[in-house]
C-alpha cells in the first residue's frame, strides 16, 4: 500500500502540472484575495483555476501585497487627477457626471458584457463618455491614460469575484473567443491552450507559465514598467509565436477577453496587479 | 585565362550540388513520421547544430526541452521530454522526421514543425512562406541530436 502511494506521488511530481503554482495566500492591505478556486463547469480539462500571482517569484508577489510598494499605484494616482480634469468641447471632467469613482464598484467583474447587441469592454465605456459626452478624443486602447483610468475603475472592485455572463446574447461572443483560444496560430503553430492550459506551472525557457488569467488586468509589468491592457498582453503572446496579432479593441480580442474572463470566474479582481 | 575559368567552374560545382539537392519543405517524404533521405546531401555539422538548438531565434529547442549537454545555458524548459540520451531512443531518420515536422510522428503535438513553409494561420508577415529552420540547419540539429548518447 505504502509503496504504491509513493509511486503515484512520484509520477505526479514528474508530470509537474498542478504543483508548480505555490500555495501562498494573497492578502492586499489586509483583504484576502481568492487566487485559487474550482474551475467553472465549462472548462473541461482544468479542475482548479489560479491567479497569475501564484506563479510569480516572491519578490514580484510582495510588490502586490502593499499599495505603497505597488508600482501600479503611481498610475492609479495619475487617473485620480485625470478624473477631475475637464477635457473636450463640453468642458467636463468625469467627476462632472460621476460623483465618486467608488460608485463603479462591481463593474469590473462583469466586463466585458453585451449592451445593445454589442460586446462592450471597460475601454469602450470610458471612450464613449469621452467622445459622446465630453466632446473629447478617444484614448488609445493601451495608452497610458486609458490603462491608468481602467486601473482606477477596476481597483474599486478589487477583491470581488470575476462574474461575466456567457449565456444568452453573450453566448455567440463567448464561442468565438473559445474558438480563438484553441486555434494554433503563427509560424510556431501554437494556441493559447498549449501554453496556458496544457502546460501551466512549468517553465518555458526562462518563463514560469501561468494559466493566462486576466483578473489582474490592467497589470503593471516590471518588464516594461507600465500598465498593460489585456489586449496588449494577447498581442505580445501572439507575436512570440510569430503570429499576426488581431487589433487591440477589435472583435476578436474582445471575444477572447470575454472567454478568458469566463475562465477566471470566481477569482478576485486584482488590478492593478504586478507581474514580470 | 583557361585556368582561372576552370577554378571558377570547380568552385561552382562544389557549391551548387548541395543547393540543387536540397529538398523543399513541401517535398519532404515522410513514412510514418520518418524521413530517410538527407534534406541536403551534405552531412550535418553537430557543432553548428548545437548552436541552432540553443539559439532563441532559431531552434529554441531549450524553450521546451532540457538537455544536460547545454548546462552552460541557464534556462531549460520543462514542457517536453528531456533530450539526454535521445540518440539511444531514436534513429537518425526518425530524428530527421521529428525535427522536420514532429506532427507527423506525434499526433497533435505542440512541438512546432521546423521544416514546413505553408499551412500557417496568421503568420507574422516576415515569417509567412518560410520555414523556421533551413534544410541544412535541420541536418545540423539532427547531427547534434545523434551525439546525445547516455
Ligand atoms: C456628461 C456626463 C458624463 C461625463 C463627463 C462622463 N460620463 Fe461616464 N457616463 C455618463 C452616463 C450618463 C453614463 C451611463 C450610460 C449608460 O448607462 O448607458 C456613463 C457611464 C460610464 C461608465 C459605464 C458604467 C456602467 O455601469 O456601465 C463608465 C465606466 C464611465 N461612464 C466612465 C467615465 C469616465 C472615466 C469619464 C471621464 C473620462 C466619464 N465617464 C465622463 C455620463 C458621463
Ligand atoms: C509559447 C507560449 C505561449 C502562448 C502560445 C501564449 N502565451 Fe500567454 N503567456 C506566456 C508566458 C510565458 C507568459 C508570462 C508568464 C505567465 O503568466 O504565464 C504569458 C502571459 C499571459 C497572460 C498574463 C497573465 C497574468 O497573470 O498576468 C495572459 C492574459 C496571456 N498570456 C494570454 C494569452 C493568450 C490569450 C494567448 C493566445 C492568443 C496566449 N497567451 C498564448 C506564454 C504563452
Ligand atoms: C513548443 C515546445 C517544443 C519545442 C520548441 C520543441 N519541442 Fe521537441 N517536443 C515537444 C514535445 C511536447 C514533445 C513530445 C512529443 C509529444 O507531443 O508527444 C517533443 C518531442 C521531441 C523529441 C522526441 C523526444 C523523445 O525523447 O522521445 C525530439 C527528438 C525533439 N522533440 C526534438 C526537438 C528539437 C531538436 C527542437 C528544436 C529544433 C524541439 N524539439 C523543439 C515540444 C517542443
Amino acid at each position: 500500500m505504502r509503496i504504491s502511494i509513493g509511486i503515484a506521488t512520484v509520477i505526479t511530481f514528474a508530470a509537474g502540472v498542478g504543483l508548480a503554482q505555490d500555495s501562498k495566500s494573497l492578502v492586499i492591505e489586509g483583504e484576502e484575495m481568492v487566487t485559487e478556486t474550482a474551475a467553472p463547469d465549462h472548462m473541461e480539462s482544468v479542475k482548479t483555476i489560479y491567479s497569475g500571482w501564484r506563479f510569480r517569484s516572491e519578490e514580484t508577489q510582495d510588490l502586490e501585497t502593499d499599495d505603497f510598494d505597488n508600482p501600479g499605484m503611481v498610475f492609479v494616482d495619475q487617473a485620480i487627477d485625470l478624473w477631475e480634469t475637464a477635457q473636450g468641447s463640453e468642458g467636463k471632467s468625469c467627476s462632472s457626471c460621476h460623483e465618486n469613482v467608488e460608485d463603479f464598484a462591481g463593474l469590473r467583474p462583469t466586463l466585458p458584457k453585451v449592451k445593445d447587441g454589442e460586446l462592450v469592454t471597460m475601454e469602450e465605456l470610458v471612450n464613449e463618455c469621452r467622445t459622446d459626452r465630453m466632446g473629447a478624443d478617444a484614448w488609445k486602447w493601451s495608452g497610458g491614460q486609458m490603462t491608468a483610468m481602467t486601473a482606477l475603475i477596476g481597483l474599486q472592485s478589487r477583491g470581488m469575484p470575476v462574474d461575466v455572463a456567457i449565456d444568452g446574447e453573450a453566448a455567440a461572443f463567448w464561442e468565438q473567443g473559445k474558438e480563438l483560444y484553441y486555434t494554433p496560430v503563427g509560424q510556431l503553430q501554437m494556441s493559447c491552450s498549449n501554453c496556458h492550459e496544457d502546460n501551466y506551472g512549468v517553465m518555458i525557457r526562462a518563463d514560469h507559465l501561468s494559466q493566462g488569467q486576466i483578473n489582474g488586468f490592467p497589470t503593471y509589468r516590471l518588464k516594461n514598467t507600465k500598465m498593460n491592457s489585456s489586449h496588449g498582453r494577447f498581442k505580445g503572446c501572439m507575436k512570440n509565436i510569430r503570429a499576426e496579432p488581431y487589433n487591440e479593441g477589435g472583435p476578436e480580442f474582445k471575444a477572447l477577453e470575454l472567454y478568458l474572463a469566463s475562465r477566471g470566474q470566481g477569482l478576485s479582481v486584482e488590478t492593478p496587479s504586478v507581474r514580470n | 585565362m583557361k585556368r582561372t575559368t576552370g577554378i571558377v567552374a570547380i568552385a561552382a560545382l562544389v557549391v551548387f550540388p548541395a543547393m540543387a539537392d536540397e529538398v523543399a519543405p513541401s517535398e519532404v517524404k515522410f513514412e510514418e513520421g520518418v524521413v530517410s533521405a538527407s534534406l541536403t546531401g551534405t552531412a550535418g555539422d553537430p557543432v553548428s547544430g548545437r548552436d541552432v538548438f540553443a539559439n532563441r531565434k532559431l531552434g529554441n529547442c531549450l524553450a521546451c526541452h532540457a538537455n544536460s549537454d547545454l548546462s552552460e545555458e541557464s534556462f531549460h524548459g520543462e514542457v517536453a521530454p528531456v533530450l539526454d540520451g535521445v540518440a539511444d531512443r531514436w534513429t537518425e531518420e526518425q530524428l530527421r522526421g521529428i525535427v522536420s515536422n514532429a506532427k507527423m510522428m506525434f499526433e497533435g503535438t505542440m512541438m512546432p514543425a521546423f521544416y514546413i513553409d505553408s499551412g500557417y494561420e496568421r503568420p507574422l508577415e516576415d515569417f509567412a512562406g518560410t520555414s523556421i529552420l533551413t534544410a541544412q540547419q535541420v541536418e545540423d540539429v539532427v547531427a547534434y541530436l545523434k551525439t546525445l548518447k547516455e
